[in-house]
């Protein structure tokens, strides 16, 4: 009898303790983005299909998770085991060997059906060092009716003179109606985002082939006078404090005819806060001509650290979230406008999919940049709004404040310019890019 | 004329009043807006013109970020943490200042300015060797760790504030106790302390709020199990999508506890702060 006991109590503990020993726990560093807030009420679905994992989020505001996780990888701090970083953050730490490679997902998991564009920009040396979980590029939302009530259509592929036109003739500032906002916040994910790649469709670039900064050049002051000229005479007053929540508010309260900004915005835009919701087009980020449209690219991506002690168990997480069948869960628990978008070609080929009215947009705006060549000449970096060295969130920001301070009228075109030029050369020499 | 004096008094009694209550509103007023705007659903929080106080007031807000985030963990870290680093540097503090204010040397002044001179640089300056310090030592997330790391950074607030109230204290207090034949120990508990107790009181509170509201190494150093009411902010913070409304519910969950704590203990504090101000 007591042996049985004994016995018994033996088994329990010891079962206890390989259940003890199985749990375990990851955690995820994440932005405070509604798809990954989706995806965090989501997680029971997850770990009642891996019994072994916990999962423990950590959501943080962009700015100050890109600080934290940037200082836990360069350190090997080891506090997260999943990342969600971006298109401007996987090269630098790819190259450098921070993080997981993930060829090896299993079959089922499809890694030819990623996006080419958003996979090539999430590959060093043929290694995929993330996996997307949304995937953005910008567009055009305009005001159907305004655009009606002026007698003007919009392209499905505008050109920048269409642009200008539109925005000229939408604009009515006695009734607090703007035919354009476009951001005007400096800093290297605010106002340069829009601007660089606006710059892309003027055949700009920041950098020749020999890392020379390019802002003395006749592409650049042709931007930045478009940009300055539309603004100033047709955009919202105050602009130079505007980012991506200024100008929603705006357009929300009907007060834009247009905004270029990320596609994400679209979901909002026809929201139920929006009081222009059942009156916007979209069409794709203008060009000029020259081969080269002015919209971004950009994905959310989850990525294992380098050195974490739970890899297996990281992946299966990567696995299930930027899978197939999680974007079925999310359609099947909140409807297919709230899956995340911008990642699987299969999404896209789903007729149920194709009834939202920015699906096609959306992934015409992302087939359409190429971040590993995103300039009309030849550069020597990657990405499309950004260009993907250490260094760039630094100068970028300072060109930025010079952009930000010529919207503002502190500072005149020319100077804002040269200082630019100034700038990137006495930064791009310090750090050796320049010899 | 003893009339006209009395009205001029009264006169600018009143001017100054209004021009009290003015400022207080004033620096009140983004407290207020939070409060408000915690109430209001993410369209309304938006909305130009503002409006005031008639909206549909909504507890939503509440509801979501309740069920978003575990707010008593957060609560409970920032709790330890800032009570236990101000506990912890008043202790080292008191020692510190006494001997400064009483037995001062050449060069008091000069440590008491280098001691300030630490809180001149930019914390981001020394984040990545304090990370590795941590990562080393397991203190990496954890309440020990950010006990540790807020009192050295407040510690010289700490020992200045505490030093200028022991400086109010006549030495001859202490001389007597001393020839009465009190050692240093009951000198500095029987004497000096019950003496210093508005002044401790004050410094206390100070640091507790000061403690509550950091916000750079709390967010650096902890990421899950230790992180404190400011990460819980931060949290609802978003450049891309507007979450205003939400994003005000948590702050003012967050600033609550510690905005009734000031309430409370104002008469303390204000006491604290004034004296030893008129020299």
């Amino acid at each position: 009898m007591t042996l049985t006991l004994r016995a018994l109590l033996g088994a329990s503990v010891a079962a206890g303790l390989s259940t003890a020993a199985l749990a375990e726990t990851i955690t995820i560093a994440t932005v405070n983005n509604g798809d990954m807030i989706r995806m965090q009420g989501l997680t029971s679905e997850f770990t009642a299909a891996n019994p072994g994992i916990t999962v423990e989020w950590v959501t943080l505001e962009e700015n100050v998770l890109r600080q934290k996780v940037t200082t836990d990888i360069a350190t090997k701090g080891g506090q997260f085991d999943i990342m969600t970083i971006g298109t401007y953050e996987v090269p630098i730490w790819g190259k450098q060997g921070w993080l997981v490679s993930l060829n090896d997902l299993p079959a089922e998991y499809d890694i030819d059906d990623l996006l080419p564009a958003i996979r090539g920009g999430l590959t060093v040396d043929g290694n995929l060092y993330a996996a997307p979980f949304y995937g953005e590029s910008s567009m055009v939302m305009y005001r159907t009716d305004l655009m009606e009530k002026a007698g003007l259509t919009m392209p499905e592929a505008p050109t920048w003179a269409d642009i200008k036109a539109a925005a000229a003739a939408m604009t009515d500032k006695e009734n607090e109606v703007y035919g354009i906002c476009l951001r005007g916040k400096a800093g290297w994910g605010e106002n340069m985002a829009f601007l660089t790649a606006m710059s892309n469709s003027y055949g700009a670039r920041w950098f020749d082939m020999d890392w020379k900064p390019q802002f003395d050049g006749a592409a650049w002051k042709a931007t930045l006078t478009d940009y300055l000229d539309m603004m100033n005479n047709y955009g919202p007053p105050g602009a130079s404090n505007n980012g991506f929540n200024e100008n929603l508010a705006l357009f929300q309260q009907g007060k834009c005819g247009m905004w270029i900004d990320a596609t994400v915005a679209a979901s909002f835009v026809t929201g139920a806060d929006s009081t222009v919701a059942d009156k916007v087009g979209f069409a794709l980020a203008p060009d000029n001509g020259l081969g080269r449209r002015s919209n971004w690219l950009w994905a959310w991506s989850l990525a294992i650290p380098a050195g974490t002690q739970k890899e297996a168990s990281a992946k299966k997480f990567v696995e299930w979230a930027t899978s197939k069948a999680y974007l079925e869960l999310v359609a099947s628990k909140e409807g297919w406008a709230n899956v995340p978008p911008g990642t699987r070609t299969s999404l896209y080929e789903n007729p149920e999919y194709a009834k939202i009215p920015f699906a096609k947009m959306t992934l015409d705006s992302i087939n359409s940049a190429d971040p590993t060549n995103p300039a009309v000449d030849p550069v020597p970096y990657v990405g499309v709004q950004f260009v993907a060295i250490p260094e760039f969130q630094g100068l970028a920001t300072a060109v930025g404040q010079q952009f930000s301070a010529a919207l503002a009228g502190t500072t005149t075109l020319e100077d804002a310019l040269k200082n630019a030029q100034d700038l990137a050369t006495r930064e791009m020499t310090k750090a050796g890019y320049i010899k | 004329m003893p009339d006209m004096t009395r009205k001029t008094t009264s006169a600018r009694k009143a001017t100054v009043t209004a021009l009290a209550w003015t400022v207080g509103f004033l620096i009140f007023f983004p407290v207020l807006w939070t409060i408000l705007t915690s109430f209001k659903t993410e369209g309304e929080a938006i909305a130009a013109p503002p409006s005031f106080l008639f909206f549909d007031w909504t507890v939503e807000n509440y509801l979501t970020v309740n069920e978003r985030s575990d707010y008593p963990r957060h609560f409970w870290n920032s709790v330890v943490i800032s009570v236990g680093s101000t506990l912890l540097g008043v202790l080292i503090a008191i020692p510190a200042a006494w001997s400064l204010a009483f037995v001062p040397g050449r060069r008091t002044r000069d440590v008491l300015m280098w001691m300030l001179s630490t809180k001149m640089m930019p914390a981001v300056g020394v984040l990545v060797p304090m990370y590795l310090i941590f990562r080393d030592t397991g203190l990496l997330d954890t309440k020990t760790g950010l006990v540790g790391v807020l009192t050295l950074v407040n510690l010289p607030i700490i020992v200045w504030m505490l030093y200028t109230y022991f400086k109010e204290i006549p030495a001859e207090i202490l001389e007597a106790a001393r020839m009465d034949g009190a050692s240093l120990r009951s000198e500095i508990t029987y004497v000096l302390a019950p003496m210093a107790v508005p002044g401790i009181a004050s410094t206390i509170l100070l640091n507790i709020i000061l403690a509550w509201n950091e916000a750079f190494w709390t967010l650096n150093l902890a990421a899950a199990k230790a992180a404190p009411l400011t990460a819980f902010i931060a949290s609802y913070s978003s450049p891309e999508g507007l979450f205003y409304a939400k994003l005000s519910a948590a702050s003012t969950m967050a600033i609550a506890p510690i905005l009734i704590l000031g309430w409370f203990s104002q008469k303390q504090l204000v006491r604290g702060l004034t004296f030893g101000a008129v020299k």
